[in-house]
């Protein structure tokens, strides 16, 4: 059996990530341990969003509100003495699902323009929420009291044992979604993207399909959210602002809408370049923002199409 | 006598200034193949969009297997037993033949909140697909993306697509449009093979096709139906010779 | 604190202030949305653009006026440069697309402006002839600025409303409201009405821009912050019409500014004041947003949306 292109690109991933670790220590630069792991984090955070976009075509600008929610269902936790990972992880998925749930039930009674404008409006209303919790920082967010505590299970203040675990949770998350994209409700989904009308006249009603597929990315953006806070040990309302919704949705058109793990290479490949550049000047967002405009007219298909050829792209 | 399996009462609508349909009665009995034509500007897709569940009708009802269908979109009239062609073909581009079917037969059997197993590589979905791509002559292009597809084989896909959710009635909305002599024939050759079985309604321009397979016709001018009859009825009706030919010829 | 009469139509007011606001934005990019089918979400630059041209022309001549008078022009010809450069190729391509592209606009547009006046929030004051406040009713003294805001509001609205009803080009806006691809078959030049009504829409972003100065700080990235709530008028209001703007801008600008006024005190008493003194304000920032929900929840095509249903 030939082993495809696409085969190949995804073992060489994982091996490259699950690498890092040795090599930082082996070249003394700790700080790319703490680098890929926010890749990875923000990946996740990809991933789950491409579940919605490129394979649903639903253009939710609100994603990053999900983030905010996962980190905060870490942090307020945290901050009344309550450190169980599980407890705030699990607080973290379940009230990202419900929050998707409402937004979702609302706004996927629109499509087109209004859509996108709806589920951007939901996020920043969710900002706003952010912003009046004066107990937790408000405006300026608040440090988080600890990372999260899983017993003696691991100990994530290791931060070769919380990129690990960061590193699983991700290829976890990547094999499920691989599952549910081929799966027969992973079918409707697309078919409902690709051609709703044929999907209604087979008998589909596309609404409930689409309506859980927005709870499972809401899900893994709200996972994403609490590996965040842990990562950068702060949460801020910024977690949810808009215009991280807007970097999301790059790194998946950047990777590749619809592919899955397109959007992981995208992650790492907009977090780099913003790290370059900003390194470059302090005004680098004058030079990101016409990178990503060309992005958009001159390169749709993303990296990950590149990378293992067309055909291969479609799963 | 049994119930028709598609009653039509008094159904109108209006689109701004224009009466689109115009209080239409209609029965088609089970096992009956029934065409309708008329004009271009007669109202026949604002027809076939309110029996498909496309438009909602501003007054009138449509009665389908026993059930009051007005109110209900088209994913529940093909649940019932509706199926449809497209007068623009209608597919899953990106798909692959099969796949196509599959999703079809999938939104039949069994409920699609599955998460896990590849839909796909399920012998309940594939082998009934597979046997409706056979019927319609595609057997060999299963695995071809169906945008790759001529575009006669693509209106077999849809064929095949709605043969597979096994309908009780079959809504055909211009099959041999857009193709070639040969084509045609083999599509009304294989259409008849369906009469009896099935119920169709299809509307049409091609008269051969439409006086080869209706058991009735209906003509339609201006949103009213003017005529019902059987095919040698209508060719001798002069209400419908004017309506198509005008009034100076007989 | 009790709520007085005055108290209440003083913040009436101010929502029809802030309506206004909303309404310059809306009108344009509701057109834009409708006729041209672009999502722009780089209309708040424009407002960003109006409000530090008019700072600079109002610092170089002296004169609010001819500041705002200067900001006006030079606004549209911003709008119509970024729309023949960076923004003709995006009507053909779909929204997503639309959404990324303008997105990299906005942070280009505010590291720009970041780079030319610094990030620091500027603050210019009302000008000397509209300062102070005048009686609106006995016993109701009322900002004598923002009192104009609304009169220029009132002055566009109508104006407005004449050319989209009166004129050839109204009506050609309209048809194209309604059916772009049918005014593009009757022959109607559809570059030239695009590109005039993009620079319409910079134009009144810009000036609603201009007029804000003076009220809020002028800084990078204000226009982000209306942009969403403009967003929402346009949900509320029906996507393509000008009346749905007119009547979704009024609606929120209302609903905000009354939201942040009353709703602490409202809930006070009802529920403890320390807890309405938290809920208050975080239910008055999400209050639209509650609305808009509420909206869609009966009539997801908005109030009066310009497209017929299909």
């Amino acid at each position: 059996m030939a082993i495809s292109r696409r085969t190949i690109a995804l073992v060489a991933g994982c091996i490259v990530l699950a690498l890092v670790p040795p090599i930082a220590a082996l070249t003394n630069q700790p700080f790319y341990v703490d680098l890929f792991r926010r890749m990875m984090i923000f990946a996740l955070a990809a991933v789950s969003l491409d579940l919605i976009l490129g394979y649903g075509g639903m253009v939710s600008f609100g994603h990053a509100a999900y983030l905010g929610i996962g980190a905060y269902a870490v942090g307020i936790p945290a901050f009344h003495g309550v450190e169980s990972g599980w407890l705030q992880w699990g607080l973290a998925i379940v009230a990202s699902a419900l929050t998707a749930l409402v937004i979702g039930a609302i706004s996927l009674r629109t499509s087109g323009v209004s859509f996108i404008m709806i589920t951007l409006a939901f996020a920043q209303m969710l900002y706003y929420l952010g912003i009046s919790l004066e107990t937790y920082g408000g405006d300026n967010g608040m440090r988080l009291a600890g990372r999260s505590r899983f017993g003696g299970l691991v100990d994530l203040r290791e931060p070769t044992v919380f990129y690990y675990v960061v590193l699983g949770i991700l290829i976890l998350f990547l094999a499920l979604g691989s599952r549910l994209v081929a799966s027969r409700f992973g079918m409707v989904v697309r078919a409902a993207k690709a051609n709703e009308p044929r999907a209604r006249a087979i008998g589909f009603s596309p609404l409930r399909y689409k309506l859980t597929a927005f709870v499972i990315a809401g899900s893994g953006g709200g996972l994403a959210g609490a590996l965040l806070a842990n990562q950068t040990e702060y949460l801020t309302p910024d977690f949810m602002h808009w215009t991280r919704s807007g970097e999301i949705m790059f790194m998946v058109i950047l990777g590749g809408m619809g592919t899955l793990f397109g959007p992981v290479i995208g992650a790492v490949a907009l977090l780099l370049l913003e790290d370059v550049l900003s390194a470059l000047t302090t005004h680098w967002q004058i030079i990101l923002g016409p990178i990503l405009v060309l992005v958009v007219l001159f390169a749709k298909r993303g990296l990950f199409g590149l990378l293992v050829g067309a055909e291969a792209r479609d799963g | 006598m049994a119930e028709p399996l598609l009653s039509i009462r008094g159904l109108s609508k209006r689109f701004g200034g224009l009466l689109a349909s115009d209080r239409i009665d209609l029965d088609v009995t089970r096992g009956e193949t029934h065409a309708i034509i008329g004009p271009n500007g007669a109202g026949k897709t604002t027809l076939i969009g309110q029996l498909a569940g496309d438009l909602r009708p501003d007054a009138g009802s449509i009665r389908f297997a026993d059930q009051d269908v007005t109110r209900l979109g088209a994913p529940h009239r093909a649940q019932r037993g509706l199926a449809r062609s497209f007068q623009v073909t209608s597919i899953f581009r990106d798909f692959t033949a099969l796949d196509n079917v599959v999703l079809a037969v999938q939104a039949h059997r069994g409920s699609s909140f599955r998460f896990w197993r590849p839909a796909r590589a399920e012998p309940a979905l594939r082998g009934p697909a597979r046997v409706a791509l056979e019927s319609v002559g595609l057997g060999a292009r299963a695995d071809v993306r169906a945008a790759n597809l001529a575009h006669g084989e693509q209106r077999q896909l849809e064929i095949a697509m709605a043969l597979a959710t096994e309908p009780r009635l079959l809504l055909l909305d211009e099959p041999v449009a857009g193709m070639g002599l040969e084509e045609s024939q083999r599509m009304v050759r294989f259409l008849s093979t369906l009469k009896r079985r099935i119920t169709i309604v299809l509307v049409e321009h091609d008269m051969d096709a439409v006086f080869t397979l209706a058991d009735r016709i209906s003509v339609m001018v201006y949103g009213r139906i003017i005529a019902t009859a059987t095919p040698p009825e209508i060719r001798g009706n002069d209400e419908v010779r004017r309506a198509y030919l005008g009034e100076d010829q007989t | 604190m009790s709520i007085s009469l005055a108290l209440v139509l003083e913040q009436t007011l101010n929502g029809l202030q802030y309506g206004v606001m909303l309404f310059l934005m809306a009108a344009g990019l509701t057109l834009v949305f409708g006729i041209m089918n672009l999502v722009n979400l780089a209309h708040g630059s424009l407002y960003m653009v109006g409000a530090y041209l008019a700072t600079a022309f109002t610092e170089r001549t002296g004169s609010f006026v001819l500041g705002v008078a200067l900001a006006l022009p030079a606004t549209l010809l911003v709008g119509v440069l970024v729309e023949v450069v960076a923004l003709r190729t995006l009507y053909e391509r779909d929204h997503l697309d639309q959404v990324l592209a303008t997105f990299g606009l906005i942070l280009f547009f505010n590291e720009l402006i970041a780079i030319v006046w610094g990030r620091a929030a500027i603050f210019t004051s009302v000008p000397q002839f509209l300062s102070g406040h005048f009686r609106v009713l006995p016993g109701l003294p009322y900002p004598t600025y923002r009192a104009a805001i609304i009169l220029v509001g009132l002055a566009v609205a109508i104006l407005l409303w004449v050319l989209v009803t009166h004129t050839r080009l109204g009506m050609r806006i309209r048809a194209g409201a309604s059916n772009r691809t049918m005014i593009a078959a009757l022959g109607v030049d559809i570059r030239f009405l695009y590109t005039l009504v993009f620079g319409l829409g910079a134009a009144l972003a810009g000036l609603a821009g201009a007029m804000a100065g003076p009220l809020y700080s002028v800084q990078p990235g204000m226009g982000e912050a209306i942009l969403i709530q403009v967003f929402v008028v346009i949900v509320i209001g029906g996507i393509g019409s000008i009346r749905g703007a007119i009547v979704g801008a009024i609606v929120v600008g209302m609903a905000d500014t009354l939201g942040r006024a009353f709703l602490k005190p409202m809930l006070a008493t009802v529920i403890s004041p320390p807890a309405a003194d938290k809920a208050g304000p975080a239910l008055a920032s999400m209050s639209i947003y509650l609305l808009m929900a509420a909206v869609l929840f009966f009539r997801p095509e908005g109030l009066f949306p310009a497209r017929s249903r299909s």
